[in-house]
């Protein structure tokens, strides 16, 4: 990693200076308990496993240009999927923004000088690294490569002879580190704030992060039961998820969504926090509705517990339960609604700047509504029953998951980067990047929604003729839409050759992370911090953003 | 038929859904890029102090609230349609089994990978698995619904145009699952009656 040269005024950085203090090289990093190394070893881990998960999201597309599995053969494009949304899903989207930003920035959001447990911290991260090798392990190990797609559905995966034990262990393992890092999260939110600090004083990304928290601690036990049942099922046959031994496979799709539906949340409330930070200070305005997008999160991440049989329409489930879950699902709709309400009523009337951090949150309102409105044909049962399981749903999911939470997660990147490293960055080619990346995913999405609508199943390596001009389209945009995600991070990446030179505060914000020092020092400030009484009051006269 | 079909309710909803989600979504993009064009440092040096308006608040909790319930009764009506069997359906046993669908008629008649059904007659299916998991969808007709090892589920459609139609696996099943496709054909009632009597069990071969 590059270290930044120290500049004449400034205090070293937390760069030169390692915690705890006897440890040099390599060391520094790998056994650090400053929340900020662990926030980055952390990144660049993620971004390693976003790449990957990329790369097979692409050969997915190669198989499908054309029918007929010519590329490879099902078997191999079933360790594509299974991979692709392992990766996704437990090594880049839930730790994504938490564990990066969560690590980084919040401990400065509530000026504490690192999070509660240091050493827990490192211990998540470890625990993160052991989970994403034993995903790799379980490729190469056993039986082969998994094949159950990220769900691990019983009976199937009970009984193929590929490595699911391995893989499920990664995935527990996984949750570990999640559930550590959400204990941390809430206790340091708890016990590390300034006295000065309520909790009507906390920034929103902070807010996010502690329903987050939450849900992680409540729902992550589930989901680490669960898997664990399928290793206990496939060594011993207890029987629980086999009906020839009394066992039931829906209750096995019930325990799974208990988590893994409040997971969205985990997924999409820090990406929600991201964009409440970012629009007030490139509009120079206060966010609107404080108390609403607070009370919006707590309302997500309660109720978002409440609907995961959603997933289980067509299951066998009684017609009771699709009409319970059904209707909790569109009362969920509304606090997500709510938000992005709270966004555009935040841009009226402001006086707002353009630079890359406002137009990715943009381009997130815009998918992520999308992704939003979409979930309404899957909560409305009669709708879902003909588009469950089919392309539609992999295509709604993508907009939440990565046009929302992804884009939520570059346009952290790009409004921390300066903080985190002491850089700036170009603003045009990032234009260019999110332009191309937004046209293309579009393209590649709503193919998708058509595919689904038209009655494609999901899961397929092949197809019947009819679905093959979509597909073959759907491949080329996914081509596109990779370009512009590439060209958003090289663009970053770039930058690192460039001097330190970032102001403490390049974008006039008012949190409190911007009143120390790019990049800050051990400890994170030399002086208290002045903790605003509304955290995002702006002056009256706004100044220009700092740009290269 | 008078009253609409299941298909017919199912693809009202979904027209109602998409209608209204595309009104709001075209209205939260044009408010968008109003916002950020209108008031730009340029034309709006002196941003607003709006922190928020309580009135605003609710009336954009309680009207996103109605959409949904209205949203919510249509897609649970349209699920009943796809529920409610008419009582002279003709019940045909569906056995899913990797990676291929078994179809059983009332005259004891199997048929492999075929679902040969009479215009105009309601059919129901009794579904169940031999294995894993399976789930037959018949797109045409909207139609999905899991095949579960030790339990029994159902469906039905009203097959009211002769002609073919697919079958797929909709619930992944391992390495045959996007090959585990079935047609289901439905013929004028005779030619079916002439079908069912014929003694020979049937594979894909009409």
């Amino acid at each position: 990693m590059n270290i930044p040269s120290p500049n004449d005024t400034r205090v070293p950085t937390f760069y030169e200076t390692p915690s705890p203090k006897n440890m040099r090289g390599i060391w520094s990093w790998l056994i650090t308990y400053d929340h900020k190394r662990i926030g980055l070893m952390y990144m660049w881990a993620i971004l390693g496993w976003f790449t990957l998960g990329i790369v097979l999201g692409i050969l997915m597309r190669v198989e499908l240009l054309q029918p007929g599995g010519k590329f490879v053969d099902s078997q191999t494009y079933n360790a594509f999927f299974t991979l692709h949304g392992v990766i996704m899903v437990f090594l880049f989207i839930i730790p994504g923004i938490p564990a990066i930003f969560g690590n980084f920035i919040m401990p400065m959001q509530i000026g504490a000088e690192d999070v509660f447990f240091p050493k827990i911290n490192l211990l998540s991260y470890w625990l993160y690294v052991l989970g994403g090798i034993l995903a790799i392990v379980s490729l190469f190990a056993g039986g082969g490569m998994p094949d159950t797609g990220w769900t691990f559905y019983v009976p199937f995966s009970t009984k193929t002879h590929t490595n699911v034990s391995m893989a499920t262990f990664a995935a527990f393992t996984l949750g570990m580190s999640s559930i550590l890092t959400g204990v941390n999260f809430v206790t340091t939110i708890h016990r590390m704030r300034p006295a000065n600090m309520g909790w009507k004083q906390i920034p929103l990304f902070t807010w996010s992060l502690y329903a987050t928290a939450w849900v992680q601690i409540l729902a992550t036990p589930v989901v680490g039961m669960t898997l664990l049942l399928i290793i206990l099922e496939r060594a011993f046959g207890i029987g629980l998820f086999d009906p020839s031994k009394g066992g039931d496979p829906v209750l096995y799709q019930h325990l799974f969504w208990m988590y893994s539906h409040p997971a969205v949340y985990i997924m999409v409330l820090p990406a929600m926090g991201v964009v409440s930070d970012i629009i007030p200070v490139f509009a120079r305005k206060a966010i609107f509705g404080y108390k609403a997008i607070v009370a919006s999160s707590l309302g997500i991440a309660i109720a978002g517990s409440l609907v995961w049989a959603h997933h289980m329409y067509t299951s066998s489930m009684s017609d009771a339960a699709v009409f319970l879950f059904s209707f909790l699902t569109f009362v969920v709709a509304v606090p997500s609604a709510v938000k992005v309400f709270n966004w555009l009523a935040t841009l009226q009337g402001g006086s707002i700047v353009m630079a890359p951090p406002l137009a990715m949150c943009l381009v997130f309102i815009v998918l992520f509504s999308v992704g939003g409105l979409t979930g309404l044909v899957l909560g409305s049962a009669g709708t879902d029953v003909h588009v469950h399981d089919t392309a539609f749903v992999v295509a709604h999911f993508h907009f939440v998951m990565f046009g929302g939470v992804g884009v939520a997660f570059l346009a952290a990147l790009y409004y921390w980067w300066p903080k985190m490293f002491g850089r700036m960055y170009q603003f045009k080619p990032a234009y260019w990047g999110l332009g191309i990346f937004f046209v293309g995913f579009n393209l590649h999405y709503v193919t998708m929604f058509m595919l689904g609508l038209q009655g494609m199943p999901r899961r397929y390596y092949t197809y019947v003729p009819r679905f093959a001009t979509g597909n073959f389209f759907a491949g080329i945009a996914g081509v596109v839409m990779v370009l512009g995600l590439a060209i958003i991070l090289w663009n970053l990446i770039r930058s690192l050759r460039s001097p330190v030179t970032a102001p403490n505060n390049p974008w006039g914000s008012t949190t409190l992370e911007w009143q120390t020092q790019s990049p800050p020092p051990l400890e994170n400030f030399t002086k208290e911090p002045v903790v605003p009484n509304y955290p995002y009051d702006f002056p009256e006269k706004p100044d220009d953003i700092v740009r290269v | 038929m008078n009253s609409p079909t299941p298909v017919q309710q199912v693809d009202q909803a979904f027209y109602f859904i998409f209608g209204v989600s595309g009104v709001i979504l075209l209205g939260i993009i044009i408010a968008l890029i109003y916002f950020v064009v209108r008031y730009s440092r340029k034309r709006n040096p002196i941003p607003s102090r709006t922190r928020g308006n309580v009135w605003l608040e609710i009336i954009w909790t309680v009207v996103p609230l109605t959409i949904a319930m209205f949203m919510f009764y249509l897609g649970w009506q349209s699920y009943l349609g796809l529920r409610d069997v008419p009582e002279n359906a003709m019940a045909v046993k569906v056995t899913a089994q990797t990676f291929q669908w078994v179809f059983e008629y009332p005259s004891g008649k199997v048929s492999d990978g075929l679902l040969m059904v009479p215009k105009g007659k309601p059919i129901r299916l009794n579904i169940s698995s031999s294995d894993t998991l399976h789930s037959l969808f018949i797109p045409a007709f909207r139609v999905k619904v899991d095949a579960i090892p030790g339990r029994q589920t159902y469906a039905w459609f009203y097959p009211d145009e002769v002609g073919t139609y697919e079958i797929f696996c909709a619930v992944f099943c391992g390495n045959g699952h996007a090959d585990m496709t079935a047609k289901l054909r439905i013929l004028p009632e005779e030619e079916f009656n002439e079908w069912i009597q014929n003694k020979k069990d049937a594979d894909d071969d009409w």
